[in-house]
């Protein structure tokens, strides 16, 4: 069973395209100003459709995260145990992503992180990098 | 609501080998419409929700067909573990307003005998996001293990404390006999048991089982016709805030404090009014959360409230009689059908050892996704 990985489709292809040459890319409406990471086709908070792509300076704080220790297909198995945590970006939207090394490391509720990547079978995903 | 629920059955639960999804289904089925005293031809409408082992499009018309009937309404909802309640809500609209006399809601699986392990594990991992979570190793304990490191930091909740309530619902178990697990645990047990996504051990998750249960839902009219207590169907509410975790608004505030605020409502009761609660527990966080967010406990303190037994029989707010999902058993939609079958139970007084004492207002909650679709009910008998 392979590891599942992004199948960047219309909305989201600028996300994955800028993970490609590291850069984390988001969305923010040009209407409400509000920012959001899974890519659609308008806002979700006011609805509108003048979605404008950013990239992030790439620095937020850890809102939540856990060691996962039970894999979820045995794609996984190999990485036991991982972390994965959501990420609090400072320009105002949020992220899954797993942690380098997280499980060698004590981290906390609002460690800062800076986003790195990772090539995983010919695809960029990014990752969070503890910032020490 | 002009509502009542007339008939209800489970079938046996835990490891039912030769069982079928479909079996179950039926078994539930004829099991709910002989308790209400019907026949198999007064019932005029059919809600099924979905399956592991035996998917499909359109499971309600798969269960017609098994079953042999031809109903004049028939649909499949799917709300993840908020399946069993919102078909309840979803029924009682269709008799309160005569579209149908006698809905037929039924659930069932065999996840545990009819799949492996980890592809239940598996094909759970898969309502994940596919891009934005499923490529980081997301699972269900792992999204609501994410829910439980915030929860715990904010409101100073120990992993004792949610240990406690996975002690009391075997506690609760054990009583009834026919009961996945019923073997007591402690809470150095759970706290000794693998950890599956940190902070959330094995003992902290539901189980997965085999077993079907399903319910009757009649109008007021036509419960008349019916053999047993009926229980009127007082209030129902849904909440509904996100789907994924990472898009949730908030890691500590979920739609269960809409769907249960509309709920009462809707009753004209209160929180504090309710005799016994069977309310969705995947894991001991969800409980926890749903708990304290519906009103029945302050922030933080429903672990601390289990550790002092105020979720048992003759405490504050009985919870989950029958074991819950971590206890009684789990088997896809139909695990949130049990809490609906167990609330009948007591609210009937046929709940024999597990019995609270003059129950007469219960509230079912269901929970689907990662505490992103809810959905309450509060039950009465006068």
């Amino acid at each position: 069973m392979h590891r599942p990985l992004p199948d960047p489709a219309a909305d989201s292809r600028p996300f994955w395209d800028g993970c490609a040459v590291n850069e984390l890319r988001y969305q923010r409406c040009a209407h409400c100003g509000q920012t959001q990471l899974i890519p659609r086709a308008l806002c979700a908070a006011c609805q509108h459709d003048p979605l404008q792509w950013h990239t992030s300076r790439g620095l937020g704080r850890i809102l939540s995260f856990t060691v996962v220790h039970r894999a979820p297909t045995p794609a996984f198995k190999e990485e036991v145990p991982y972390v994965i945590a959501i990420v609090d970006m400072e320009e105002g939207f949020r992220l899954m992503v797993n942690v380098k090394d997280g499980a060698c490391k004590a981290l906390s509720i609002g460690q800062p992180v800076r986003i790195g990547y990772r090539a995983v079978d010919g695809v960029t995903l990014p990752q969070a990098e503890v910032v020490e | 609501m002009n509502a009542f629920i007339s008939g209800a059955f489970d079938t046996a639960v835990g490891e039912l080998p030769g069982s079928s999804c479909m079996g179950l289904h039926a078994q539930a089925a004829m099991g709910a419409v002989d308790d209400a005293g019907l026949q198999l031809s007064d019932i005029d409408g059919v809600l099924c929700a979905y399956s592991f082992t035996q998917p499909h499009l359109m499971l309600g018309s798969v269960f017609c067909e098994y079953l042999g009937i031809h109903p004049g309404f028939c649909a499949a909802v799917q709300a993840g573990g908020a399946s069993a309640a919102t078909m309840v809500m979803q029924a009682a609209a269709l008799v309160a307003s005569g579209q149908c006399r006698h809905v037929l809601v039924v659930t069932g699986d065999n996840r545990l005998t009819g799949m492996s392990r980890d592809g239940a594990v598996a094909a759970l991992s898969e309502v994940g996001h596919p891009e934005f979570e499923r490529p980081f190793g997301i699972s269900v304990p792992a999204s609501y293990a994410l829910v439980a490191q915030r929860y715990m930091h904010e409101y100073g909740v120990s992993s004792e404390q949610l240990a406690a309530i996975a002690v009391e619902h075997r506690r609760h178990a054990g009583r009834h006999p026919k009961a996945h697990k019923r073997d007591p645990i402690t809470v150095d047990q759970v706290l000794a048991s693998r950890i599956i996504a940190s902070p959330l051990h094995m003992l902290d998750c539901c189980l997965i089982s085999d077993g079907g249960a399903a319910l009757v839902i009649s109008s007021r009219a036509a419960a008349a016709d019916t053999r047993g207590k009926p229980v009127e169907i007082l209030g129902a509410g849904q909440g509904h805030t996100h789907e994924h975790i990472v898009a949730a608004p908030s890691l500590t505030d979920f739609g269960c404090k809409a769907s249960s605020r509309a709920a009462f409502e809707r009753a004209g009761v209160k929180a504090t009014d309710i005799d016994v609660a069977e309310i969705y527990d995947s894991f001991t966080i969800t409980l926890a959360v749903e708990l304290e967010s519906i009103g029945f406990f302050q922030r933080g303190e429903a672990g601390a409230a289990a550790a002092l037994g105020e979720l048992g029989l003759g405490g504050r707010l009985p919870c989950n009689t029958h074991g819950g999902l971590m206890s009684y058993g789990h088997s896809g939609a139909a695990g949130g059908m049990f809490h609906a079958v167990e609330a009948v139970h007591q609210l009937r007084g046929r709940a024999e050892a597990r019995q609270v004492k003059d129950a007469r207002l219960a509230f079912v909650h269901g929970d689907g996704g990662i505490l992103s679709a809810h959905c309450s009910l509060v039950l009465g008998v006068n």
